[in-house]
């Protein structure tokens, strides 16, 4: 019997999507996270949606593994469908789901089959704003701005220092723009597809995927041994 | 006296030989004793009239501050400076004796060191004791050529470039230097995007903290601003002071000034720092 369920065990991803950086803005959530799945070292897939909307009120966003977020969506999309099936006038806002994948991560992870993700969960529910994260070992937290993987290195930093309540959504945007233009540069398993979305009380739109524009002009890279030969 | 043990040249190098007598100690319980290491945030950037370096000032030994202001930014020539992170006996040794051999080579050629020697000298030292010698420095400065700016890693690799930090807080502040540099900086600018990129690094990373340090290299002149931000002060001190017990009581004061022997002439040939 164990040899059987030894052999269900997730052991490491395969594969995966890199950081998703979120902020709280002056109406909603914004969210952003590119469009690539990475097979370890190799770029296999390049347009695989990270930010989904669910229910009325929530939008999530999935780093890590991406055949566990799939399985995650599908365990969200049974949980809408039972709250829509009591036709209360209720539904289930992002506190709730937050709550919800809390408990399912925190869960696989105490079997030692953990969901390999780190999740991102934001949405507005009257009047109130959300945003909050779950880790593949069931950490969570609720906070102004979050960021997953690499992004939290090199994202929040950046957030910390310019972040502020009262951005539009102009601003917010330039200030999600700039972070993963830095994860762009610096970490290696960023691609340049990057999509935004946003979620307000009133509705959620996940915009169709852009690119960053980069800037290689420095004097120092055209000829960086002219100084130091043997340098790179 | 056998002759035909051959009598070899020494090796360069480290000696293992003490490895399988550490390994048994450690087997028998002995703890390794911890090293100090800088855990830190160190940058460099180039700007219109040379380089400027920065640094964090705090020390850690594994979860503890061992030193809340040490000084990171090591003195290499007039014309040059170099921040290290890594272990602190490695960096320090390490820039103390390639400054040494700068000053040798300076007198023995009478002209102002380059920063491709200093950066030569470093990498074929590190180099040799293949990434043992666990410092990972940033080196910069202004000679003939013009302003310099190098990062050299622990195994020996060097990166030429216009902007570079290094330590445990390099990611924040790298991720400063990405959304804020460009060409052409002025002295001002150039001064506090790096007192922006320590601090990312001081509040964001848990290895850095305590003051800013930052030094300033242009031609024929150079700054060095010692706790040039210092934005961890001790807000809380106890207004009434030290009160020291009753038990022991001072019963008589006697104060000497000492005077100082030797006399300073100003402006001499003064050692180099």
């Amino acid at each position: 019997m164990a040899t059987v369920a030894e052999s269900e065990r997730t052991l490491y991803p395969y594969v995966t999507g890199s950081s998703v950086v979120a902020l709280k803005y002056k109406d909603g959530i914004l969210m952003a996270a590119d469009m690539g799945g990475s097979y370890g070292s190799t770029l296999r897939y390049k347009s695989i949606e990270r930010l989904k909307p669910v229910g009325k009120h929530t939008l999530l966003g999935a780093s890590g593994e991406i055949s566990d977020f799939q399985e995650i969506l599908r365990y969200l999309d049974e949980l809408i469908l039972y709250d829509n099936m009591w036709d209360d006038g209720n539904s289930l806002g992002p506190k709730e789901v937050h709550s919800y994948l809390t408990r399912v991560m925190y869960n696989r992870r105490n079997k030692f089959n953990p969901l390999w993700n780190s999740l991102v969960l934001g949405g507005v529910k009257n009047g109130q704003k959300y945003l909050g994260m779950v880790n593949m070992i069931g950490i969570n937290f609720e906070d102004n701005h979050v960021a997953t993987g690499l992004g939290n290195h090199l994202a929040r930093p950046i957030l910390r220092d310019e972040w502020n309540e009262n951005l539009t959504f102009e601003e917010g945007v330039k200030l999600l723009e700039k972070c993963m233009r830095v994860l762009l540069y610096r970490d290696r398993s960023a691609v340049n597809k990057i999509q935004i979305s946003k979620i307000t009380e009133e509705d959620c739109t996940v915009f169709p995927p852009f690119s960053l524009k980069t800037y290689w002009d420095f004097s120092a890279f055209k000829n960086p041994t002219a100084g130091a030969p043997g340098s790179w | 006296m056998s002759k035909s043990v051959l009598d070899l040249p020494p090796k360069g190098g480290f000696n293992f030989d003490l490895c399988r007598r550490n390994d048994m100690l450690e087997k028998k319980g002995l703890k390794p004793q911890s090293f100090l290491k800088t855990g830190t945030t160190i940058v460099g950037l180039i700007f219109q009239d040379g380089v400027i370096l920065g640094a964090d000032t705090r020390a850690t030994e594994g979860p503890i501050v061992a030193d809340k202001n040490c000084e990171k930014i090591h003195y290499m020539a007039p014309n040059i400076y170099c921040c290290g992170a890594g272990t602190a006996a490695d960096t320090e040794a390490v820039t103390d004796m390639v400054s040494s051999q700068l000053q040798l080579h300076r007198y023995h050629t009478g002209r102002e060191s380059r920063v491709v020697t200093a950066l030569t000298l470093l990498k074929k030292h590190l180099f040799n004791y293949q990434g043992y010698v666990q410092a990972a420095l940033v080196l910069g400065g202004v000679d003939v050529t013009g302003p310099h700016l190098h990062t050299i890693y622990p195994h020996g690799s060097t990166d030429s470039l216009p902007y570079a930090t290094m330590g445990s807080g390099s990611l924040a502040a790298m991720s400063l230097f990405e959304s804020k540099y460009k060409e052409g900086l002025t002295r001002d600018e150039g001064i506090s995007l790096v007192v922006e990129a320590i601090c990312a690094g001081i509040f964001n990373d848990l290895g850095s903290g305590s003051n800013v340090d930052v030094c300033v290299i242009t031609k024929g002149h150079k700054e060095y601003l010692r706790n040039h931000l210092q934005p961890n002060p001790r807000t809380y001190v106890n207004p009434k002071g030290f009160t020291f017990p009753k038990k022991t009581e001072v019963l008589s004061t006697k104060i000497t000034p000492l005077k100082e022997a030797v006399e300073v002439i100003e402006g001499g040939d003064a050692m180099e720092e």
